[in-house]
């Protein structure tokens, strides 16, 4: 496309605006079926019009140009917000090339006008795969982002009682995780200056050598700062997984349940537990 | 600033070293004798080192704790390192590097309780029973 034929598009654009627009609009509208209100509709696709236009106008001829800043601009915005919305791609991408037709009714029949056509189309699928990929990026940046934020969320470390605090696993472990963890526990350790920590795994569906091992040296690194650490809430099946994989807890105690490690924890310290009996029944 | 040795403190029967600097050879050699010295001099029963303040703990500094605790064993003292950032705990997990005959507290505090605990349970058996005046 050369910058003639541009400025035969930005002229085509410009007289048939209505027209071309409504066509426009109501194709769109089938696509996104109702989860966006026509005026809304309406107003992002006339921002994208006028950045179209304007773009043919100053002569660009492809994606790139440094002209075509403001459309592009346009572009990503609104497919970050699709990303955002929970549209999908083709939908998103659609919006784009359903450009085409309403144009294709109004340029004419004429050899001249279909190659104006082909140039343009050829323009618009470049557009196309702009928006394709500008919505890909935000939501790959959304997917990392929530991510760690899980990674955040997924890793508490509660103290239980003077002296002991609990890391309460829940979900698939895997190396990032782990080490996400274990930074967290032995920080805790030393912030609360809590000699027994507890980590319990009732939540952790599946566990493998590598788990194993990671748990393995967060236990390590905590004796060596002088804390001892407990495990608790091994399921019978990861129970069975550990003997069967081959490995070694050693001198690792492990309890049933996080109230077996808590007592086991408390007596160790000296804590007794007593029930108070002869109370009257209420 | 060079440091050409490290203080070691008495608190009762207890020794109190806080390792501040980086432990090169000399020093290194310079703590294990002076230690060694003051645990006969003193007749101390217990070793607290204090690393709190170490970014690195290496297989050097390793050995040379390891081979402190092993010399106060003989003299029956007993070696307890405290304080040991998670960091450095980290890295020596990672590197496989153990402390031998070393045993290892959060803090001061726990390290002195450990000690008092020991010795309790060192100290020959006191039957209250014997003590407590007979029944009439």
């Amino acid at each position: 496309m050369d910058a003639k034929v541009a400025q035969r598009l930005a002229e085509v654009l410009t007289a048939q605006r209505d027209a071309i627009l409504q066509g426009w609009v109501t194709t769109v509208r089938e696509t996104l079926r109702g989860r966006l209100t026509d005026a809304e509709l309406r107003r992002q696709l006339d921002e994208v019009y006028v950045a179209l236009v304007a773009t043919f106008e100053s002569g660009a001829t492809t994606v790139n140009a440094s002209s075509a800043g403001e459309l592009t601009g346009v572009l990503s915005d609104l497919s970050r917000s699709r990303a955002q919305h929970g549209f999908s791609a083709t939908e998103t991408a659609i919006s784009v090339f359903a450009l085409k037709e309403p144009v294709r009714a109004v340029i004419g029949e004429d050899t001249a006008a279909l190659s104006d056509h082909a140039a343009f189309s050829g323009f618009l699928d470049q557009l196309g795969l702009f928006t394709f990929e500008t919505y890909v990026a935000a939501r790959d940046a959304l997917i990392s982002e929530q991510a760690e934020q899980l990674l955040e969320l997924s890793t508490p470390v509660v103290k239980l009682w003077d002296g002991i605090v609990a890391v309460p696993l829940v979900g698939t472990l895997d190396s990032a995780r782990s080490q996400v963890v274990m930074e967290r526990l032995l920080q805790a350790l030393v912030d609360s200056g809590s000699p027994y920590a507890i980590l319990d795994i009732t939540g952790v569906p599946a566990i493998d050598t590598q788990v194993a091992q990671h748990i393995m040296k967060t236990i390590v690194a905590a004796q060596l700062m002088g804390a001892q650490c407990v495990i608790s809430g091994i399921r019978p099946q990861i129970a069975q997984t550990i003997v069967s994989l081959g490995i070694e807890f050693g001198e690792i105690v492990t309890k049933a349940n996080l109230a077996d490690a808590l007592q086991y924890a408390l007596r160790q310290q000296d804590v007794e537990i007593i029930r108070r009996t002869g109370r009257s029944a209420v | 600033m060079s440091v050409d040795r490290i203080p070691v403190l008495t608190l009762g029967d207890v020794l109190l070293v806080s390792i501040q600097v980086d432990l090169e050879d000399q020093l290194a050699l310079r703590l294990q004798d002076d230690l060694a010295e003051r645990i006969v001099a003193v007749g101390a029963r217990g070793v607290i080192i204090d690393i709190t303040a170490l970014d690195i703990v290496d297989s050097f500094v390793g050995r040379t704790l390891a081979t402190i605790a092993s010399v106060s064993k003989v003299l029956d003292a007993e070696t307890i390192v405290v304080g040991m950032r998670p960091a450095v705990a980290i890295t020596l997990v990672e590197l496989g590097l153990q402390l031998p005959g070393v045993r290892t507290a959060l803090n001061v505090e726990y390290a002195l309780d450990m000690l008092a605990a020991s010795r309790l349970a060192e100290s020959p058996v006191v039957d209250l029973a014997d003590t407590a005046p007979a029944a009439p």
